[in-house]
């Protein structure tokens, strides 16, 4: 009999019971609540006069909706405002420890989870939002959910779910200079597609992935729903618990003694079977830019738009002609004759301290191109955004001439009033370059913050490795 | 949650792969805070030649005369065919809603993003895959036939064409008992309320450092 994996390890430790066919009850260790899919499970939940099973396992704050601009007067949004309003009052009513706006804690979800150490190794984790997998990087098994299942973790402390395959993508060897996390999973996806994950939950191993510090490892995760997959997954090593060390949420004394002879065990075995290995050399694997309206339509920076003629399968064609007529570009193109407007750097994958300091490293003593409009630097958390200013980086953003906001989703989803105008162009360090999915008719290209840093001085996309910094 | 047993139903071809949920219920909509309505604003960024926003009269609208849904042969549609992927990114259950709402109860895809079909299966929505081979045998029929219904039966697990051509599917067995009998989840978990409880204490040993200090 072949070893476990990871996640088998996960599932393992978190089945309550398990029916004939298959479906189990899964325990939750851990609920994170944001303010756009959870009102309704909130009112269910008070409609069938129940309560929450567990309500210091939830840990909740808005994140979408809030305003990255001076908060001080509120949101001005009244819609916003129906949504953050109910969350502060939902989780009052029902004892939710929520971190609310002008907390400096508050942030987007999946950077104050392991900010906090509320995401902890060995943890099943789950949240109304899809990027969950994000806090796969620690070791745990996290996955988004649905509303309906928002109500059910509140009224159960559990899920309805069977196991999904196990996927190994490995990446092995080492990655160049200047290559980032980013760059690794966006190259993942370009190999696998956005359905090739469909069924699995993905482990990253290989010494490229284990090279990554912790921040790099959660921006990985993050996008393994891009790749279709429920989760992606870590195994735990030293670096895993020097993150967890500490934290607000962590153990403390006698617990995180304990806790610290378990985690190391938080790795799949030598002889752990997988349904799908995956392996890419780290090598090989150069800065990305995505050029369609898909995740997985990417080059490297230094290719050319593709050329549907080129591609045999016809669904596949006729997806790329679309894709380029709304993206406004014309096959054979460089890459780095692409010329954006705008310029994001933020979101649940790239909004970490990490990721800032990567900026300006980049920007320091450069000015924002002529050709760009705009460039929003918008931190995680509040935290982020305390660490960042206090080593400095704001006022290498602003004397470049780029704009310093307060921390929340922004343009990574467009729900609050950061958006881009119809055919505005945007190199964004987000994770979605869906049609519409930073305003309508908005064209955004996916790229790592160093690229995007890049971008902005240059005025078109570039080799990040070429400039002199 | 209404249940699905049987259905024979007009169906609309929407020849698109990785149909994400942004398009299926673009974010502006995700505002509300009810789980009805959001049926007119299904697609609203192919359907709607204006920019749609929360609250607008959808009546008064222009309409994207090129968009599937607005053409008249398929008005009254209750079954939708796509590509490949369908209903990825985003975890928002305003798609199925949305879907469910316009008056949709089941989608024929390859394959299905997997929130989405979870999300589908909570909502009263059956999806249902068929090889890619047959998806495209189904979008060709379509084209050619006014009035294409199919009829697709859970219980039987088969979906039958006008020409009495049959397609067999798998559904997972607990979704399809929820589905058929339209089972509340929560109930049924609320079950095994003693199981969740022994299962809770023993892991508070365990792993202590999970339940705080």
């Amino acid at each position: 009999m072949s070893g476990k994996t990871l996640y088998d390890k996960l599932w393992d430790r978190h089945v309550v019971r398990c029916d004939d066919d298959g479906t189990c009850l899964l325990y939750i260790d851990r609920h994170l609540v944001h303010e756009v899919t959870s009102p309704q499970a909130f009112e269910g939940l008070r409609l069938a006069g129940r309560v929450p099973w567990r309500a210091e396992a939830n840990l909740a704050v808005p994140d979408h909706n809030v305003p990255t601009t001076d908060r001080s007067e509120g949101i001005a949004d009244p819609l916003s405002r129906l949504q953050v309003e109910p969350l502060d009052a939902n989780c009052s009513e029902f004892g939710i420890t929520e971190f609310t706006m002008d907390d400096i804690r508050q942030g987007i979800v999946h950077i104050i989870g392991p900010e906090q150490g509320a995401t902890l190794p060995g943890m099943t984790i789950v949240c109304g939002d899809s990027h969950t997998s994000t806090h796969g990087a620690l070791g745990s098994l996290a996955f988004g959910i649905g509303t309906s299942e928002v109500e059910h973790v509140l009224a159960t402390q559990c899920i309805i779910q069977k196991k999904a395959r196990n996927m190994l993508v490995s990446v092995d060897g080492q990655v160049g200079i200047g290559i980032t996390a980013k760059d690794i999973m966006l190259a993942i996806i370009g190999k696998i597609g956005t359905a090739g994950g469909t069924g699995y939950v993905i482990e990253y191993g290989g010494d490229a992935i284990r090279a990554l510090s912790m921040e790099g490892r959660m921006t990985v995760c993050n996008m393994s729903i891009e790749a279709g997959a429920r989760a992606g997954m870590i195994a735990v090593d030293e670096k895993t618990i020097d993150y967890v060390k500490g934290r607000p949420y962590s153990p403390s004394g006698a617990l995180w003694e304990k806790a610290i002879i378990d985690w190391p065990l938080l790795q799949s075995d030598a002889d752990a079977h997988y349904d799908h290995v995956v392996q890419l050399d780290a090598a090989t694997i150069q800065p990305q830019v995505t050029w369609g309206t898909s995740p997985e339509m990417v080059v490297a920076v230094n290719d050319c738009v593709p050329d549907p003629a080129t591609e045999p399968d016809l669904v596949k064609r006729e997806g790329m002609q679309a894709a380029l007529a709304y993206m406004g570009l014309t096959a054979n193109t460089p890459m780095t004759e692409i010329y954006p407007e705008t310029v994001f750097i933020g979101s649940c994958t790239n909004g970490r301290i990490e990721d800032l300091r990567a900026v300006a490293k980049v920007v320091k003593g450069h000015k924002v191109a002529a050709n760009i409009r705009r460039v929003l630097v918008v931190p995680g958390s509040g935290l982020v955004k305390q660490q960042a200013e206090a080593e400095g980086l704001d006022k290498i953003f602003k004397q470049a001439g780029f704009e310093w906001r307060e921390p929340g989703y922004s343009m990574c989803l467009a729900m609050n009033a950061d958006r881009l105008s119809p055919q505005e162009r945007c190199a964004s360090t987000s994770n979605r370059n869906f049609e519409g999915r930073q305003g309508q008719g908005g064209r955004t290209h996916l790229v790592s913050p160093s690229m995007a840093a890049a971008t902005a001085i240059v005025g078109h996309f570039v080799d990040v490795r070429t400039l002199e910094v | 949650m209404q249940a699905f047993c049987k259905l024979n139903g007009l169906v609309a071809p929407l020849d698109r792969s990785n149909v994400d949920t942004d398009a299926i219920i673009p974010k502006q909509f995700l505002k509300s805070i009810k789980r009805t309505g959001f049926g007119p604003n299904l697609f609203d960024e192919w359907r709607y030649l204006d920019h749609g926003e929360l609250g607008m009269d959808c009546s008064k609208r222009p309409l994207n005369p090129d968009f599937i849904l607005n053409q008249s042969r398929y008005q009254g549609a209750q079954i939708l065919l796509a590509r490949d992927n369908f209903g990825c990114g985003s975890s928002r259950e305003h798609a199925p809603w949305a879907m469910f709402d316009y008056g949709f109860r089941a989608v024929i895809a390859p394959s299905f993003a997997d929130i989405f079909a979870n999300n589908c299966f909570k909502n009263g929505i059956l999806p249902v895959v068929l090889p890619a081979e047959t998806v495209a045998r189904l979008f060709a029929e379509i084209e050619a036939t006014h009035g294409y219904c199919l009829d697709v039966d859970l219980e039987q697990q088969l979906v039958t064409t006008p020409s009495g051509e049959v397609f067999g599917f798998t559904v997972d067995e607990f979704r399809k008992k929820c589905l058929l009998g339209g089972l509340d989840d929560i109930s049924l978990t609320l079950q095994h309320v003693e199981e969740i409880k022994t299962f809770e204490a023993r892991r508070k040993i365990e792993e202590p450092w999970l339940f705080g200090s």
